[in-house]
């Protein structure tokens, strides 16, 4: 089936061929990612801009290796360099990056709808690297990869979502690309943290109790809780959240024996889950997520500039 | 100057009219209102196929002068007003600077006069600076001109400083003007809290953020006896408060504003267009029918737009990051006619109470009627015209007009001021 999408924004646009064909994609490059030379011409003459108008240092790096390992040249635009800073806006910045002639933007903002408007105002492909609280795309993707490959499959797989739903960007894409997926999705959290219509997202299944949830979970992904905030915080303190909500070594009893665990990054230990649950060798697949990270991202940005084959005979 | 208008439907609900008259205005005044008038000396219109009404007022507008001219002047907002058949605009006080004193109140009246469009009846603020701490020179404020005290754009936050606000204010007989906002419920909401909020990702603003000032608000008017105006009133338990305060006989009335009237949160779709994002925001179809049932009711007792002028670059940015706000004083009639009384929601009658007799009645000022004596602001339009929202450009400075677009049905062709034709033909002179 054609691929036919030039950005990667919302990815309820994405039906699940379309889906299943980034995730094959992303299983191919795999393979180019486990060689001594880890880098195919695929991209060769392409120009990517990462504009990442907030800080993010593993999603830029991940974009980053992606396009290299894809020899597309590749500039980073943004931090304390961007003209936003000068008060420049962004439509005004986006029109510049134009002139330079570019194939793709991948943009970071911390405002929702900012790649959108990108996607108006540049002839290029846009991929949304993260957007206020509203989406990331390639995170859902990757967390899809990492499923993927540890369970083989969606369908009636029972998927429960731990921490900041309100406020999470990643819940944003994923809980619609489970969905998609045909996976049955539970969002748990105490009432602070859920936002007022979680079913719109695509979630199934609200709940105050990790305890009762657990046992029918067969991936357990841990968001991360933001510890610099305290004032309005969700929560009364770390280690109320850590006995109610905290993914323990006293809590893995309560798990299926082949349930896995997941998490974004960059992790809190002692908050979503203790050293023994974030370490653990069968179900922690943490770090499987980072790799996939890079898989799926040169996946996207082949498929977006055009690739129809698998991309390594290039 | 004299004219003799004739042939138009004249509805005036004050005097209990409808039907075909003449009205010969003589200087500014109506001299006479019969079914045929001759007047060999007045310049003689011709009105047929046209309805004539008391002239319009919008009492909640944002006209940005003095402060914020990048935005729009009071000059290009009275002409705009104009163009969509309004006669007066109250205007809000959240200028730069704040409209918290008489000089300031002087200055937006004098930019008025010398733009000589429609009228203005200047709101001052309720405390100075609109920072709900101390009380504004009110009574400074009445003696040059000011018809009203509100700190529209925020609510006051403090129980005792609006009780404050209301017990010493009261002594001036003037209307206080709420804009409900709990802060701290709302926070940096965005937009309406719930499916859609979910959905975008956008801080929500629970409808609860409004409902918990408007029933304060209701009950400082009660202890107070001041007479309160709840603004732009977006949801149905808010109304059904205001509802409540009437059947006990408090002195509380509100307006409602055609996007809440109109438009819903569903608007607000995955291109962020910061054309809908508004304060109050875009609520549910739920709370819209219940407005449209209050305007029919009588609980609703004015429709205003909160026309709300903001320069192109300022909302072309991300929607968390754009101000508050849509214009909408150049279509507000014309979608009145076309979703309210051409679908046989309200009757004209009742139109011309909620946009021109009950603004009147609430702001304080001089009524006007279709009748002997009365003075001459007049508002003509064709009610069989059909337009859309925006072609042709607007006559405000600011585009930033969420019914960009719509076809409608109906629009005015003459405004008279005082008896001056300021719009003539759907030309401004």
């Amino acid at each position: 089936m054609a691929f036919d999408h030039k950005h990667l924004i919302d990815i309820r646009e994405y039906s699940d061929s379309d889906i299943w064909k980034i995730l094959e994609t992303a299983k191919a490059f795999s393979a180019v990612n486990e060689r001594a030379i880890k880098k195919v011409p695929t991209l060769k003459g392409k120009t990517i801009v990462n504009m990442f108008n907030e800080p993010s240092t593993r999603t830029r790096s991940s974009f980053e290796l992606a396009e290299k390992r894809l020899s597309a040249d590749s500039l980073n635009f943004g931090g304390s360099s961007t003209s936003t800073v000068k008060g420049e806006s962004l439509i005004d910045t986006v029109m510049t990056l134009n002139s330079y002639k570019i194939d793709m933007v991948v943009v970071r903002d911390k405002h929702a709808g900012a790649p959108y408007i990108v996607s108006q105002h540049t002839p290029a492909g846009v991929i949304d690297a993260g957007d206020g609280k509203h989406g990331h795309p390639t995170q859902a993707l990757l967390d899809l990869y990492t499923i993927w490959q540890h369970k083989g499959g969606f369908e009636g797989m029972k998927v429960g979502i731990v921490g900041d739903i309100s406020h999470s960007r990643v819940v944003g894409s994923l809980a619609p690309a489970l969905k998609i997926m045909g996976a049955e999705v539970f969002a748990i959290a105490p009432g602070t943290l859920i936002p007022p219509a979680p079913e719109v997202l695509g979630v199934d299944h609200v709940s105050n109790s990790l305890d009762d949830v657990l046992p029918e979970l067969d991936v357990v992904y841990m968001l991360r809780i933001q510890r610099e905030r305290l004032e309005g915080a969700p929560f009364p303190s770390l280690r109320e959240y850590h006995n109610l909500f905290g993914l323990t070594r006293a809590r893995e009893r309560l798990m299926k024996p082949d349930a896995i665990v997941c998490h974004p990054g960059p992790i809190n230990r002692g908050v979503e889950f203790d050293s023994y649950m974030a370490d653990h060798p069968q179900r922690s697949v943490i770090l499987d997520q980072v790799y996939a990270g890079i898989c799926v991202r040169m996946a996207a940005l082949y498929l977006l500039l055009g690739g129809s084959d698998n991309g390594l005979s290039a | 100057m004299a004219y003799l208008l004739k042939g138009a439907r004249v509805v005036d609900p004050q005097v209990a009219l409808d039907g075909i008259m003449d009205v010969f205005i003589d200087g500014d005044r109506i001299a006479k209102v019969a079914p045929s008038i001759d007047a060999p000396d007045a310049e003689v219109i011709d009105l047929s196929g046209k309805c004539l009404v008391p002239g319009l007022v919008d009492m909640h507008v944002h006209l940005r002068e003095p402060g914020y001219e990048h935005k729009s002047t009071i000059e290009s907002e009275t002409r705009a007003a104009v163009r969509g058949g309004m006669t007066g605009v109250c205007s809000m006080p959240n200028t730069d600077p704040v409209t918290d004193n008489g000089t300031v109140v002087s200055y937006v009246l004098s930019q008025a006069a010398a733009a000589g469009y429609c009228r203005v009846f200047p709101s001052g603020a309720m405390t100075k600076g609109l920072k709900g701490e101390v009380i504004s020179e009110m009574g400074d404020m009445v003696a040059h001109g000011a018809v009203a005290f509100t700190d529209d754009g925020r609510g006051v936050q403090g129980a005792g400083m609006l009780r404050r606000c209301m017990d010493y204010g009261k002594m001036f007989g003037r209307v206080f003007m709420s804009h409900c906002q709990d802060e701290d419920l709302v926070g940096e909401g965005q937009i309406n809290e719930g499916v859609v909020s979910t959905k975008r990702g956008l801080l929500g603003w629970p409808a609860e953020g409004e409902e918990l000032q408007i029933s304060r608000d209701i009950q400082i008017a009660r202890l107070t006896g001041a007479k309160l105006h709840i603004q732009h009133i977006s949801t149905a338990r808010g109304l059904e408060m205001v509802r409540e305060a009437k059947r006990e006989g408090l002195p509380v009335t509100c307006e409602a504003a055609p996007h809440h009237l109109f438009l819903t949160e569903d608007a607000i779709d995955e291109t962020f267009d910061t054309r809908f994002k508004v304060n109050p925001p875009l609520r549910t179809a739920e709370d819209a029918a219940a407005l449209r049932a209050g305007l029919a009711d009588g609980t609703v007792d004015a429709i205003v737009t909160d026309h709300a002028p903001h320069a192109a670059w300022e909302k072309s940015r991300e929607f968390e990051l754009a101000p508050f706000g849509m214009t909408g004083i150049e279509c507000s009639l014309a979608l009145v006619l076309t979703n309210l009384v051409r679908t046989g929601e309200i009757p004209l009658a009742r139109m011309v109470e909620l946009m021109s007799v009950n603004p009147r009645r609430i702001l304080g000022v001089e009524a006007v009627s279709v009748a002997e004596g009365s003075l001459a602001d007049l508002t003509v339009f064709d009610p069989e015209l059909a337009w859309t929202v925006g072609e042709g450009g607007y006559e405000s400075m600011a585009d930033n007009c969420g019914f960009d677009g719509t076809p409608v049905i109906g629009r005015a062709t003459d405004v008279f001021v005082g008896g001056r034709r300021v719009m003539a033909d759907g030309c401004i002179r």
